[in-house]
């Protein structure tokens, strides 16, 4: 493989995405590097560039100027190359629903160079490990959500990849496969495997990845690990107060107290970020009195608290 | 157990060819699990038209007539085959890319795949020209059994046979690998409308492109259709006794008609995967 060592295994330099008969840039300016062995996260609200950027990291998407080299090769130049050396798993369900669960396996490896007899081996044990040796013969159509996303898993890392690309790998999943794909992920990432995964998931950044960037409007706002990103935050405490209908006058008076640094209306009542913590909490309940004020949750900053600061607005807003 | 894939052996020709031969395996194989519904679309057309307009018409005495001293099926078979080998690069080309680009998306797996994206392409085109092949020849014993007088079908000339039909199941490929790029799923009736009957019907399959000369306007209008110089090239080659086109004339418009389907083909397909 061409490219130094100490070259980072995704580097992205002054990317920029514009799509044709688009005002607006996709991606506008990204710059980032993930290491080897890291799950790399890319933290943002549905239209924010996150798939974008994967799309042009795996070929599929043509850069409108800028560069990016994966494992040393760069993407616009030699995309036959790069193919070689990454896995993806797109949003949505891209295996062929033509071939049963074994096959989509064994056919990936043949596309990869593996022979027929090596092929078929290696679906076996993909099969057995990600468990869906029952599933073996059946079509993509007849498998759960969680189950077509694990195989999905299996197929792209079926010959292998240096770099694992995974756009919201979770979404639409329930609960439990949600945390057994997690457990995947880990595992291919202890092996060696490098991950840059998409989601809008704020607690999957937080409990999967190692690094996340959060990216809004094409552009990168912060770069760093999820617990040095919660660290740096002004809010200290994030109180959600939950009313039945939206009171009035109360923001006014919220924001008029000391210690808080915003309050805003939020579909279930008001968020409030504070930084002060003294007797803060004491004086909003007295605030709200008379307001039908129905419940009150107090939390540490999360990942959506960084976001919040960071645009104004929540994840999902 | 992710042990790598030794995909670097034998350059970046071989891994471009693996890659190739693994994307035509696959092919194949949802070809044989598909192997009844193939042969009913493959032999269907061939067997209705030659039963009505060689066997039916003749027996109640209502044939066509037309290429001087030659039978109306002798005249059918060239275009008969013709009209499979383009209907089959609809079928087994267009028809399932329009859905794996417009509904399932399945096609960006195979985009995947370690070669130019260049490569699926001209994979989808070869494999429809195979395809494209087999159904010109299902024609052969329709047309042994059916007609009502026997057919007299010659190779006039091995080579000649042979590249027409090589250069027609390209154009057959290439040709469904264009209209699968520039249609979406909910228009698939369009392209049976549109495309399909217009190129059957003006195809000069039952009837030699020399025979137009009473209406000079469509006898040039019909040269835009790939199926004339399909028609053509195969009269000459299995019925020389039948008036066809020369030669030089229909196998150059072919190659010309294959560089053109085949670059707008390639750049149409590229433009639809990396938006």
């Amino acid at each position: 493989m061409s490219g130094t060592s100490a070259e980072p295994t995704i580097l992205i330099e002054s990317l920029v995405k514009r799509y044709p008969n688009s005002s607006v840039k996709a991606v506008d300016g990204i710059d980032l590097d993930v290491h080897h062995g890291e799950i790399f996260g890319l933290l943002g609200p549905n239209g924010a560039g996150k798939t974008t950027t994967i799309g042009v990291c795996t070929t599929r998407v043509i850069a409108t100027s800028g560069r990016v080299r994966v494992v040393g090769i760069d993407v616009g130049g030699d995309p036959a190359r790069v193919k070689q050396f990454i896995g993806v798993v797109t949003q949505y369900s891209t295996l062929d629903r033509s071939l049963t669960a074994l096959e989509n396996l064994i056919f990936h490896a043949r596309y990869f160079g593996a022979g027929a007899r090596d092929a078929k081996r290696r679906a076996e044990i993909l099969l057995e490990r990600f468990r869906l040796k029952d599933a073996s013969m059946r079509l993509p159509d007849e498998l759960s959500g969680g189950m077509a996303q694990r195989l999905q898993i299996a197929r792209a890392i079926g010959h292998g990849p240096k770099v694992l690309f995974l756009d919201e790998p979770t979404a639409g999943l329930d609960p439990q496969s949600r945390l057994s794909l997690w457990e995947l992920v880990r595992q291919l990432r202890d092996e060696g495997t490098t991950i840059l995964l998409t989601t809008h998931n704020m607690e999957e950044a937080d409990e999967l990845c190692d690094r996340i960037a959060i990216i809004d409007h094409g552009r990168i706002l912060v770069c760093d690990t999820p617990e040095r990103l919660k660290q740096q935050t002004t809010t200290k405490t994030e109180i959600h107060l939950d009313f039945p209908e939206p009171p009035h006058g109360l923001l006014k008076a919220l924001r008029e107290l000391p210690g808080i640094d915003s309050a805003v209306a939020v579909p279930e009542g008001i968020r409030i970020l504070a930084s002060g913590q003294n007797g803060l909490l004491q004086r909003v309940v007295e605030a709200a009195h008379g307001h039908a004020l129905q419940h009150v949750s107090v939390k540490t900053p999360t990942l959506e608290t960084v976001f919040i600061e960071l645009t104004g607005r929540a994840l999902r807003d | 157990m992710t042990d790598i894939l030794n995909i670097a052996r034998g350059g970046r020709l071989g891994i471009y060819v693996r890659a190739f031969i693994g994307l035509l395996a696959r092919d194949v194989r949802v070809l044989r699990r598909d192997f009844i519904p193939f042969l009913l679309r493959t032999v269907m057309n061939p067997v209705m038209f030659t039963f009505v307009f060689a066997y039916v018409l003749p027996k109640i005495g209502e044939g066509f007539h037309g290429g001087g001293a030659a039978d109306f099926g002798t005249i059918l078979v060239p275009g008969l085959m013709a009209v499979a080998m383009i209907f089959q690069g609809i079928a087994a080309v267009a028809l399932p890319l329009v859905n794996e680009f417009g509904r399932t998306r399945e096609i960006e797996d195979r985009i995947m795949a370690p070669l130019p994206v260049a490569g699926v392409a001209i994979e989808k085109i070869v494999f429809g020209a195979m395809q494209s092949i087999v159904a010109a020849l299902v024609v052969f014993p329709v047309v042994a059994v059916i007609p009502a007088a026997p057919v007299s079908v010659h190779v006039a000339s091995w080579p000649l046979l042979i590249v027409v039909l090589l250069l027609a199941s390209l154009i057959s490929g290439a040709f469904g690998l264009t209209i699968g790029t520039l249609f979406r799923p909910q228009q698939v009736p369009l392209i049976f409308s549109i495309i399909v009957v217009p190129v059957t019907f003006l195809g000069c399959v039952y009837y030699p492109w020399q025979l137009l000369d009473p209406l000079p306007v469509l006898r040039y209008a019909v040269l835009v259709n790939p199926v004339v110089y399909i028609s053509e090239g195969l009269r000459a080659a299995l019925t020389p006794d039948v008036p066809h086109m020369h030669p030089a004339a229909f196998l150059s418009a072919m190659l010309v008609l294959l560089t053109i389907l085949g670059s707008a083909a390639l750049r149409l397909f590229l433009r639809r995967v990396t938006g």
